[in-house]
């Protein structure tokens, strides 16, 4: 294994064989720069300039507003909620398919991965069929006096459901090529089962693990299709801060919508620090693993 | 190893979360709420009434009330409450969307439109263009909304009760123009004719639909398209929310056009008994409805642009922004909401048929 270090000096050496000329090259970088200001940076730079187009005591003021405090507390809430139940999972399934072999093996990575095939507003509408009043378990839930669609156990179900796949997927690969001999030495050093996942395979996996915990974290408070399918859309009760901000929007409250954005955009960038925080220590860590031999490759996947 | 750390935090955060939701389940135990699920623009108008009757009821019974508000294409939230969505009171568009509760549950009886004054509809409404400044593309009726170049916005009339009325005043309209009485319709003499004039409107209507660039799925999103975001020459729009167009997204930039016909748009309300019983609402769900009939709901509903059906308790300066014009009814026109759903709103029904061909 060449490793990170082969990477990083490939990557910082110029590259004269490419055959572009200059112009063609800044060509190319101005289009690239082009596209990411009208797409990304733009975009962003507006959702600040409209919620302060009142001043900053309007913006302040618009989280003042119960309804916008709501709508945080729930958003929290549901990340609160659906993060930790996605690391459990995701640890396990990771767990399961990197470090055994059983029948049905590639049936499951496949079905990880449905979230992000499936539409958001499927995913949504499938738990009003299961959950809803006239879904299967409608009229059982119904005589037990449990509401899930149109609350914020809904909410919940439907956050998990599309930010599933975001810390299995980082693990999965990892784990896979990271074998299992370490496992099998501490066993073999009389290790029980639960020692071996926390002191062996849990280290060896940690970056990517808060990797996949950023990208769901973020996921899970952005998320809108399947959230507001199955919110109701209650103010104050199942608005989650995306949904607010479109109720705001619709209510001509320009600048209170987008200062509820900008709480998200903010969200959005702290998430890409952390990324790229998560990313150096990451590839520091297998720099230093390389370097004392136990090469194991900690670079994190790129998102699809 | 700080893995140790990161585990308590999120043990910790789990039974946070547990907790806080064990919290938002049980709910307050004094104080009363309802839940009122709306149609899209009477946000403000149920802002106002919300706060008046919390008053009205505070100081009459001495308990407290919270109305909480869900709104969206009344189509939309008809289907919500039919999923589940536990409304103790709705106020939807038309009536055929609390008729579609009533025929998919047994949340509320059939005959529901019977229980309240003036077919439970507390206040009424009627479709109006809304233009830009100088009314450039000269927009006078409902024929100039087929001059070459006119671009028309109206929400989806699949999701939105709003964009079921404009449909309807557009084919009322021509059959008006062309049977020249609409008494003709009830008449079987005048069967080829009406059905001459029934095709001229079908027709009618299929050009508008080809003229439309989005189709929002509620009223709110197509003003927003159109007054926000500068798309088309003419909104078809409730009377109530182009007049707050006006009033919110600045006077000078929009003007209000008013056909020669239109129609009468009656936006029901009722109690959803099934929930209001399992809530033990029944009692301020009935009396948060019947505020809207009283002198001071009339009067709010007369503020934010919708006719009162009382309009002695309304301001005279509100009474006076509302222009007159010529309104025909559903029953007359198209025998009721039920038939006009099947004709023209249902699955395979004639704005099914006319979009498949024209896009």
């Amino acid at each position: 294994m060449a490793g990170a270090g082969a990477r990083h000096r490939a990557a910082a050496r110029p590259r004269p064989g490419v055959g572009e000329t200059a112009p063609v090259r800044r060509l190319l970088i101005a289009a690239t720069l082009l596209v990411l200001g009208c797409v990304l940076v733009l975009p962003l730079v507006s959702v600040f300039a409209e919620a302060l187009r009142g001043g900053l005591g309007a913006y302040l003021a618009s989280f003042r507003d119960p309804e916008a405090l709501a709508a945080i507390r729930l958003t929290l809430l549901v990340a609160a909620i659906a993060v930790p139940v996605n690391i459990v999972f995701g640890l396990s399934a990771a767990w399961a398919i990197a470090k055994f072999s059983f029948p049905g093996k590639r049936l499951l990575i496949t079905l990880i991965d449905l979230p992000y095939a499936v539409s958001p507003v499927v995913s949504g509408l499938v738990y009003i069929m299961i959950y809803g009043a006239h879904g299967v378990l409608g009229p059982w839930l119904a005589a037990h006096d449990l509401q899930v669609i149109f609350a914020v156990p809904g909410i919940v179900l439907a956050t998990i459901f599309v930010t599933f796949p975001f810390v299995a997927r980082e693990l999965i690969p990892l784990m896979e090529e990271q074998g299992t001999e370490q496992e099998q030495a501490a066993m073999t050093l009389g290790a029980s089962g639960w020692q071996t996942f926390r002191r062996v395979t849990l280290p060896n996996v940690r970056w990517a693990l808060l990797y996949g915990v950023i990208l769901c974290n973020a996921r899970a408070m952005g998320e809108f299709g399947a959230v507001s399918v199955v919110s109701g859309h209650i103010r104050g009760k199942t608005a989650t801060m995306p949904l607010q901000v479109e109720i705001l929007y619709n209510e001509y409250n320009y600048v209170a919508a987008f200062a509820v954005a900008s709480l998200l955009a903010m969200l959005a960038l702290a998430t890409l620090v952390a990324k790229a925080v998560v990313e150096r220590r990451a590839g520091a860590a297998s720099a230093q693993l390389a370097t004392t031999g136990t090469a194991t490759e900690l670079q994190p996947r790129e998102a699809p | 190893m700080n893995i140790r750390w990161l585990v308590a935090v999120l043990v910790l955060a789990l039974v946070v979360g547990g907790v806080a939701m064990s919290g938002a389940a049980r709910g307050a135990p004094k104080p009363v709420e309802l839940l009122n699920v709306s149609y899209d623009p009477t946000r403000e108008l149920y802002r106002d009434v919300n706060a008046a009757f919390a008053a009205h009821w505070l100081a009459k019974t001495g308990q407290a009330v919270t109305v909480n508000q869900s709104h969206g294409g009344a189509g939309k939230q008809a289907r919500a409450v039919i999923d589940g969505l536990q409304a103790d009171v709705v106020t939807l568009a038309l009536a055929y969307d609390i008729d579609a509760i009533a025929k998919h549950t047994d949340y509320l009886p059939a005959d529901w439109q019977q229980r309240l004054p003036h077919n439970s509809s507390p206040y009424t409404s009627t479709i109006v263009f809304l233009v830009r400044k100088g009314n450039p593309k000269q927009i006078r009726d409902w024929d100039d909304l087929l001059k070459p170049g006119v671009a028309i916005v109206t929400p989806n009339p699949k999701t939105s009760g709003g964009a079921r009325w404009n449909y309807l005043a557009a084919w009322a309209f021509v059959l008006r123009r062309e049977l020249g009485d609409l008494a003709k319709l009830h008449d079987p003499a005048a069967a080829a004719e009406v059905q001459a004039a029934q095709a001229a409107a079908q027709s009618f209507v299929t050009e508008l639909f080809k003229r439309v660039p989005v189709l929002d799925s509620g009223a709110r999103g197509s003003t927003n398209t159109f007054a926000r975001n500068g798309i088309g020459d003419v909104l078809l729009a409730w009377e109530n929310e182009a007049f707050l167009a006006v009033a919110e997204l600045g006077a000078g930039e929009f003007e209000i056009v008013v056909p020669s016909v239109s129609i009468l748009a009656e936006p029901p309300v009722t109690v959803v008994d099934h929930w209001a019983r399992e809530h033990g609402t029944l009692e301020v769900a009935q009396a948060y409805l019947e505020f809207l009939y009283s002198p001071q709901g009339q009067r709010l509903a007369a503020r934010h642009y919708y006719r009162p059906v009382s309009p002695e308790h309304a301001d005279a300066a509100d009474m006076a922004r509302f222009p007159a014009l010529t309104l025909i009814t559903v029953d007359d026109v198209f025998g009721g909401w039920q038939q006009a759903q099947r004709v023209h709103f249902d699955d395979g029904g004639i704005f099914d048929r006319i979009t498949a061909g024209g896009q």
